[in-house]
């Protein structure tokens, strides 16, 4: 363990490899001293776990449903958070809805920044008319109300998870565009990329393999504090009952059908809204933290959250 | 030695009206981008607007009597030139469900919205700039670590979900507010019946009449969806607040302030505060137009008869003219208020007007 702690904080890394893994271990560290971040992490750890571990932990099969059984309050022996009007425990639908909120989510992270990445490279490596007419149509998406454009589209392509992903990806890219063509400017006109262009480098490799990479760190930081609202906007399209339909576990789901005896059996409502507040909340603390680890430039300037 | 002109005054405000002309064609072109997204999910929209309204009895004659009075025999650019000019007029098409225009129907159901976005707005930043500022002045404290932890819980909490919670706590058990809906129902009947509609805002409305048992009902009924819009809208203010003030705290002139012995007070709230007001207001207009959108979750907790609530139950009843209508009122909405707060911008801070 210490050979490899003096292997990873050598001042002089003999290989490029050792060099981008100690500068890993070196932002852990930095991570590791900030409480709140580290909760952050912990929670969205804690989630992928469940996620992954779904059929061990939970205490019922999720779609089982028991009549007699229904409307069962907390701390019921076998049923700790309750069972919903059709007899499914909430526990295990909470704990199984965790993998259609992952799966959004994940979804919603490799499509949104990939595009976003595309958009804002090549317009901020062009420039000219490509960037003009690029960052028009950006600005065109995010002046576009988020939730009304989601909505609209659901309204297009039915409802269904898929669906509501493509949704929200396609409301999601811009501010991954905007990132992307301002630390594309910045890096466009230096020595290496010239040296790279020299070489014979073509556009496609010099943003693909010299610019996209500069880019990354701040992206990685605005898709983590980003999740925190997809989630809430999958839960809130969920809710209206645009998202994923019934009977599949998600939390936005199950807090609409929990509204109707919202006040004799609140617990069907309030459970599943405890675990969105959690999750996003984790994402939000993670990507706090892994802002002002990363990248102190903008700890202190006001960037927009949304 | 050369001295540096005095820039005249009328050239500066050339400038500024330069700037506001662009402003203005951004606007344009930002607007005409929504209409193209508005008609094209009207135009992949798998539900045929001929066979909604004919019924599925019609004839072929009908059928194509109604295409042609909605202008779907044309081709799909001159069909969008129309769809342009006529919302440019105005109109945006008659509601699938009610027959009546789309627009006259927003008329009635916006101020709704209005009321609540506006007072959530107040209630926002009457809070969160003072809470925002006190984290900043003191960093690290008790203070500061709360006005951060409540703010990342604004952030993280399901907006429908809180709804849900209020209502469960202050209307159900409690019993201290009005549940659902802007009045209650006898209040409502006198609301349409006897008092004269200047606004649409009830709490205007009542107050303009001198009907003050009809303003404490809609008080009791607006304050606890105005209290949760709030919340978010405190949740973002505060925290810009807070980062805009540290920003300010540590320039020199802060400094030369404090050493000529200036009450601390007036060097936060007069000097620091006249620089951190201008990007604060781009913020509060943000947090603003984010409340308008925001809305659509709100509404339906609480059946508030506003533009979302509209929009959502145009969804379900597939009245795509209805959902497409609400959502370019939004937008307009959303758009215009970016640009007034970027306008308000240049105006208060000279730095801007290059």
């Amino acid at each position: 363990m210490s050979s490899l702690r003096l292997w990873l904080t050598d001042p002089n890394p003999t290989s490029r490899r050792q060099a981008r893994l100690g500068q890993l271990w070196l932002a852990w560290l930095r991570i590791r001293r900030n409480s709140l971040a580290m909760a952050g992490l912990v929670i969205v750890a804690l989630l992928v776990l469940v996620a992954v571990f779904a059929p061990l932990l939970a205490p019922h099969d999720p779609l089982v449903q028991d009549l007699g059984r229904r409307l069962l309050p907390p701390g019921t022996p076998g049923n700790l958070l309750g069972t919903d009007d059709f007899g499914r425990d909430i526990l295990s639908r909470i704990i199984y809805g965790s993998r259609i909120t992952l799966y959004i989510i994940g979804l919603v992270a490799v499509t949104a920044p990939v595009l976003g990445l595309l958009i804002g490279t090549v317009a901020g490596y062009f420039g000219g008319w490509v960037d003009a007419v690029l960052m028009r149509l950006t600005d065109i998406f995010l002046a576009f109300p988020r939730l009304i454009l989601a909505l609209a589209l659901v309204a297009v392509l039915g409802p269904g998870i898929e669906n509501a992903v493509l949704a929200i990806a396609l409301t999601a890219w811009p501010p991954y565009a905007r990132i992307a063509r301002a630390e594309t400017l910045t890096v466009r006109n230096s020595d290496y990329i010239a040296a790279v262009r020299l070489q014979g480098a073509g556009a496609v490799r010099i943003i693909a393999g010299h610019i996209v990479p500069m880019c990354l760190s701040s992206v990685i930081i605005r898709v983590t504090l980003d999740m925190a609202g997809v989630i809430l906007i999958a839960a809130g399209l969920g809710f209206l009952g645009l998202g994923v339909q019934p009977p599949m576990p998600e939390w936005g789901l199950m807090i609409s059908s929990g509204r109707k005896f919202l006040f004799e059996q609140w617990w069907v409502a309030t459970m599943p809204g405890l675990a969105i507040f959690i999750v996003s909340l984790g994402f939000n603390l993670l990507g706090d933290g892994l802002r002002d680890v990363l990248d102190p430039r903008s700890s202190q300037s006001g960037s927009a959250p949304k | 030695m050369t001295t540096i002109p005095a820039s005249p005054r009328n050239s500066r405000a050339l400038s500024v009206l330069r700037q506001i002309a662009t402003g203005f064609m951004t606007l344009a072109l930002t607007l005409l981008g929504l209409l193209v997204i508005t008609f094209v999910i009207s135009r992949v929209v798998p539900i045929d607007p001929v066979l909604s309204i004919v019924g599925e009895r019609a004839t072929p004659a009908q059928i194509e009597a109604v295409r042609q009075s909605l202008g779907l025999d044309q081709p799909l650019w001159r069909q969008f030139l129309i769809y342009v000019g006529d919302a440019l007029q105005g109109d945006l098409g008659r509601s699938i469900r009610s027959g009546e225009e789309v627009v006259s129907e927003i008329n009635r159901y916006f101020p709704a919205t209005l009321e609540l976005a506006t007072l959530g707005t107040l209630f926002g930043t009457l809070v969160g700039v003072p809470a925002g500022v006190l984290a900043a002045t003191r960093p690290g404290s008790i203070a500061d670590q709360i006005v951060r932890l409540v703010g990342l819980m604004g952030y993280s909490m399901p907006v429908f979900w809180l709804g849900l919670i209020g209502l469960l706590v202050f209307y159900g058990k409690l019993n201290w507010v009005g549940g659902p809906g802007r009045l209650d129902p006898t209040y409502d009947m006198m609301l349409q019946f006897t008092l004269t509609t200047y606004t649409g805002a009830i709490l205007i409305d009542s107050a303009l009449n001198g009907a003050w048992d009809v303003f404490r009902n809609a008080i009791s009924h607006i304050i606890l969806p105005a209290g949760l819009l709030g919340y978010v809208s405190m949740a973002y203010i505060s925290r810009m607040t807070r980062s805009f003030m540290m920003n300010e705290l540590g320039q020199e002139y802060i400094t030369t302030a404090r050493v000529k012995g200036m009450p601390e007070w007036r060097v936060i709230w007069v000097h620091a505060m006249r620089n951190v007001m201008v990007p604060l207001i781009t913020v509060i207009a943000l947090s603003y137009a984010y409340l308008l959108e925001g809305s659509v979750l709100t509404e339906t907790i609480f059946a508030w008869p506003g533009l979302g609530l509209y929009i959502t139950n145009g969804l379900f009843a597939a009245d795509m003219p209805a959902v497409l209508g609400g959502t370019v009122v939004v937008g307009v909405a959303f758009v215009t208020l970016n640009m007034l707060s970027d306008i308000l911008y240049r105006l208060v801070d000279p730095r801007a007007r290059t």
